[in-house]
């Protein structure tokens, strides 16, 4: 048991636990999906008044935001609880590529686990350029693309591919051609400042 | 009752994201970069066990816990919405690294960064809500 704490996931048995919560949530009546409670959120805060997207009854969707609050108590658990000491591995030509942009691997593997860049995710670093794109406007992007698109990874890459929804099939190709422009050829633009 | 219930699949999930590593900005880089199968092994597992869990449930008529047939709706369709958004969606998730559930998740970790990413998510959120009659669809 402790070994399921104690490492990293195999990503075949993280892929079999994700597939388990879809089914949980389809046995509960419900549909996995995430970004749709940045809507829901809006909702409930009122955004129904002056923009009719937003007026619809949210309530129904009060149960994904007990989800999510969920979640964040799951990031808090696990990484006080669960995590090893080893940092995430990535592949090496990731790292050079990485490092010659400037992002330092290693200094985030010594001082910790490695899931961020630790001298990126910084209040620091959020108020230059760099950081402005990378969390104001990725931010941005993110939460309007999912509502434009109808579902981000979880409905899309996830839901939407296990029922063989075209429309998934269109998005999650959207959302690699996005991907693969931003991690090519902007986000090195971007790192040059 | 009932909520606790979603409460406890949210911290499952939470844990998922955490273990799997699929919450780490170096993951969601190492992917875009296809030098690694890690997200596409995680990706393909869980597609491939939904698409079995899907059969099953249609072929023997299977009804969720309260009793209900458990129903899919099929998604509206179009090509523009799904193109666009899609492909805006990927340049975000590629600069944030982290798609929604894992922003909740990095909250969790004590990220206070992620804060700001995820009020600039439920701008963008806002935003589309505000524009849509203007955008193809």
């Amino acid at each position: 048991m402790n070994e399921i704490f104690q490492y990293s996931w195999h990503w075949s048995f993280s892929g079999f636990m994700l597939a388990l919560v879809m089914f949980l949530l389809l046995m509960l009546g419900k549909s996995f999906g995430l970004s749709s409670t940045l809507r829901t959120v809006c909702a409930a805060g009122g955004a129904g008044a002056k923009i009719s997207f937003f007026d619809y009854d949210w309530k129904a969707q009060k149960w994904n935001l007990l989800f999510v609050l969920g979640a964040v108590i799951g990031g808090f658990i696990a990484s006080n609880f669960m995590m090893g000491s080893e940092p995430i591995s990535i592949s090496s030509e990731t790292i050079s590529h990485l490092q010659a942009m400037g992002v330092d691997y290693q200094k985030s593997a010594e001082k910790g686990t490695a899931i961020v860049p630790v001298d990126l995710f910084s209040f620091e670093v959020l108020f230059s350029f760099k950081g402005f794109m990378l969390f104001v406007v990725g931010g941005f992007l993110v939460g309007f693309g999912a509502r434009y698109a109808g579902g981000c990874t979880s409905g899309h890459a996830i839901s939407g591919l296990s029922n063989f929804q075209i429309p998934s099939l269109i998005s999650v190709i959207g959302f690699f051609i996005g991907g693969i422009l931003m991690t090519h050829f902007i986000l090195p633009f971007i790192f040059s400042f | 009752m009932r909520s606790l219930i979603y409460i406890f699949l949210g911290i499952f999930f939470g844990v998922i994201m955490t273990k799997s590593e699929v919450i780490s900005w170096f993951r969601i880089q190492e992917m875009f970069l296809f030098q690694s199968f890690h997200m596409y092994g995680i990706i393909g597992v869980a597609v491939c066990l939904g698409v079995l869990q899907i059969l099953l449930i249609n072929k023997f008529n299977i009804k969720d816990f309260s009793k209900s047939p458990i129903v899919f709706v099929p998604k509206q369709k179009g090509i523009a919405r799904y193109l666009i958004g899609g492909i805006i969606f990927g340049l975000g998730w590629a600069m944030t690294g982290a798609c929604p559930g894992p922003m909740y998740t990095l909250l969790g970790h004590g990220l206070p960064v992620i804060a700001v990413v995820i009020m600039s998510a439920l701008a963008g959120t806002l935003t589309y809500g505000a524009v849509r009659s203007k955008l193809p669809h």
